[in-house]
């Protein structure tokens, strides 16, 4: 399983280009819809990276089996020996790798364009990011199984995923905001117990249904 | 056996909106809006309910693959979300007179809209694949994660905002609605419980049946 995350992370490196690109091009597009006033890009902020982060994730993850599709390689991976699970485990861990090196980057790009000093918030931040970027992997990973299968796939995926990520995107939302006003992690303990609960229960079912969307 | 059972719910859902709307006493702040009560809160919890049911019939068709299962599921489904439209067409009705505001991102409101939304979502992917037994898998592993996502998506939404009036039923402590208006609603959840097996059995018949035409 090992090799077949390799694989993955050697794969994503094309995605990667794209998915920066794509952040650089949210950047901008956000700079334009709110106008140049600093105030009210900084209220907006922790909404705004998160939908950066939604929306690159959206893209990177919809992506995860089209390319084994694409490449034919659906009937390899549905006769891999072993259980599927691990299938999901090794997608879900290239995933989840792909998705931090994108938000590091959107993250370095927030602070340079918006002016921030990020630095001394960094630590708490992490964790919020880490723990937020899990749920919306886990069950992403399982939904992009599925609608690889399906046609509209492009459409299906984000109305699927959307929803279901409402309380993960909440939570790392008010939990970014106080974060970034120098809020100690306690403070936000309800929400981090909630993304901790949300990730323990997304990679649960995703690991115990992921053999049944493989079937065919 | 169909027919009882429409029958039945008939003279529970007559016999509710008469507890309701003549028996029940007026609403001492709200006046006669707050009889919306006696629709609204049972639409809610038929949603719950057909959601639930989501969650049990796709556990079993995943483990016995039985098509009944499946279908269970997908009727349940669509009668939970038009009852969740219910709820929020109820709710919007009832929140003009006395909040001011059709809607409000309040946090059970908001709460019920992601069910919907979530649930619609479902819908969509059952409607999108043609092969009916992969439809049926994708649609029972959707159900499952959207039923264990309820919890979060409350907890979640609640820590969000709150504005919505606390549960009236259900708590600790003596009730504060008198006996009659406990009454009237009790029937009146009744009754949408028994429009919601009815619904469930005919669209689960309609389904066979056209599975059969199908076939």
């Amino acid at each position: 399983m090992v090799w077949k995350d390799l694989l993955v992370e050697r794969r994503s490196k094309e995605t990667l280009n794209a998915l920066f690109f794509f952040g650089l091009l949210l950047l901008f597009v956000f700079q334009f819809a709110l106008g140049p006033d600093r105030e009210r890009l900084a209220g907006t902020l922790p909404g705004l990276l998160w939908l950066g982060f939604i929306l690159s994730g959206l893209l990177g993850l919809g992506r995860t089996f089209v390319v084994e599709r694409e490449n034919d390689c659906w009937e390899g991976l549905l006769l891999a020996p072993g259980d599927k699970s691990a299938i999901y485990v090794g997608k879900l861990a290239g995933n989840l790798l792909l998705m931090l090196v994108i938000e590091t980057i959107l993250l370095v790009l927030f602070g340079f364009f918006f002016n921030l000093d990020l630095t001394h918030v960094l630590p708490a931040l992490a964790v919020v990011i880490a723990l937020g970027t899990v749920a919306l992997a886990a069950v992403g990973t399982l939904f992009a199984a599925m609608t690889a299968q399906v046609r509209a796939r492009e459409l299906l995926f984000p109305v699927l995923l959307l929803p279901v990520e409402a309380p993960v995107l909440l939570a790392t939302v008010k939990a970014t905001e106080a974060v970034l006003l120098g809020e100690p992690l306690g403070s936000v303990a309800h929400w981090l117990k909630l993304l901790a609960a949300a990730d323990v229960v997304y990679i649960a079912v995703g690991v115990l249904t992921f053999d049944f969307v493989m079937e065919g | 056996m169909r027919s009882l059972l429409g029958g039945v719910t008939l003279v529970g859902l007559a016999a509710g909106l008469v507890m309701g709307f003549a028996i029940a006493p007026r609403e001492a702040t709200q006046g006669n809006v707050q009889r919306i009560m006696y629709l609204h809160v049972p639409s809610v919890w038929v949603a719950y309910l057909a959601f639930a049911v989501v969650l049990v019939a796709s556990i079993a068709y995943l483990v016995r693959r039985a098509e009944a299962a499946d279908r269970l599921a997908h009727a349940s489904a669509e009668v939970g979300v038009l009852f969740t439209g219910l709820t929020i067409a109820t709710g919007s009705i009832w929140g003009k007179p006395t909040w001011g505001t059709w809607w409000t991102w309040d946090a059970r409101l908001t709460t019920v809209s992601i069910l919907f939304v979530m649930y619609l979502g479902y819908l969509l992917l059952r409607g999108m694949i043609e092969d009916r037994e992969r439809g049926a898998r994708f649609a029972a592993v959707l159900g499952i994660v959207a039923a264990f996502n309820i919890p979060l998506v409350h907890f979640s939404v609640y820590w969000w905002r709150t504005l919505h009036q606390p549960p009236s039923l259900m708590k600790p402590g003596p009730g504060t609605m008198p006996g009659i208006i406990v009454a009237a609603l009790l029937v009146n959840f009744a009754a949408f419980t028994l429009l919601y097996a009815y619904f469930v059995t005919r669209r689960a018949r309609v389904l066979r049946l056209e599975a059969e035409a199908e076939a």
